[in-house]
């Protein structure tokens, strides 16, 4: 029977911050980890506080009052702008997951090419697609409201 | 370790439900201004205002699109986290520690959030 055996991670944390020699992806492997954190802690408050719709009008005044004001304004924003890098990103990850967008396989002859150079393009248009989603949304939440 | 490839494809799955009903969030709560989608805030005014809190709580479709957000949305994001730890090497029972401790906080959040979803649709009617 095929076992799949795990490698130690003797980088630790260490191992997220430098990329070495994979490139732009890994950096994108840290900053979707990074958003995919920040989004989770803000999930797990956001059911809290908005489960007070379900006492009635005041309790979800001062809930909504409780989260109100400039930092929670900006906070609110940098929420929207890693929602727009994470799905942007995440697309981007299914998509290779899936065996789209990663290249033929090819003879390995000199100069070696990688997988990553075939999937170049795909990340720079999760980056380009992510970064207008965020333009949007700073439009919205930081000039029009 | 069959184990942990279904339940990476469950993650890869609740990926793209969030990201269709997280989509929809967004635009409905964040982006009605630019895009002019105003139609699910009926009242005018903020998303975020009784009036219009209350007028979405009313349509069958928020309540029922809610708790297969969260549910998506708790499995994606908690996974992700046990992912993130385990990686990290800890011992065995440390490792089972992290997997139940996700597991209670996961269902007791689902609970809260689905009760709250019923009990606004049942007071917005």
């Amino acid at each position: 029977m095929l076992r799949v055996q795990g490698f130690p991670n003797r980088l630790g944390v260490r191992g997220w911050v430098g990329g070495g020699r994979w490139g732009m992806e890994r950096y994108l492997y840290t900053l979707h980890r990074l958003t995919g954190l920040g989004l989770l802690a803000y999930f797990l408050l956001h059911i809290v506080v908005t489960a007070s719709r379900a006492l009635g009008e005041g309790a979800w005044a001062r809930a909504m009052d409780t989260v109100s004001g400039g930092v929670f304004k900006v906070g609110e924003y940098l929420v929207f702008a890693a929602f727009a890098f994470h799905a942007a990103n995440g697309i981007r990850l299914v998509l290779v997951e899936l065996g789209f967008g990663v290249g033929r396989p090819i003879e390995p002859v000199y100069p070696y090419k990688t997988s990553l150079d075939a999937q170049r393009s795909l990340a720079i248009g999760a980056l380009a697609a992510g970064a207008a989603l965020a333009i949007l949304g700073a439009v919205e939440l930081l000039v029009l409201r | 370790m069959m184990r942990d490839q279904k339940l990476w494809s469950w993650h890869v799955a609740a990926g793209i439900v969030i990201l269709l009903l997280l989509g929809l969030h967004m635009t409905i709560m964040h982006l009605d201004a630019t895009l002019k989608f105003t139609s699910l805030n009926p009242a005018g005014g903020e998303p975020i205002d009784w009036a219009n809190v209350a007028a979405r709580g009313k349509m069958l479709f928020f309540p029922i699109t809610y708790v297969l957000l969260l549910s998506a949305a708790l499995f994606h994001g908690l996974y992700g986290l046990r992912n993130i730890l385990f990686e990290l090497d800890p011992g065995a029972g440390l490792k089972s520690a992290i997997s139940v401790i996700l597991i209670v906080s996961g269902l007791g959040l689902l609970v809260l959030g689905t009760w709250s979803a019923v009990a606004s649709f049942d007071l917005a009617r």
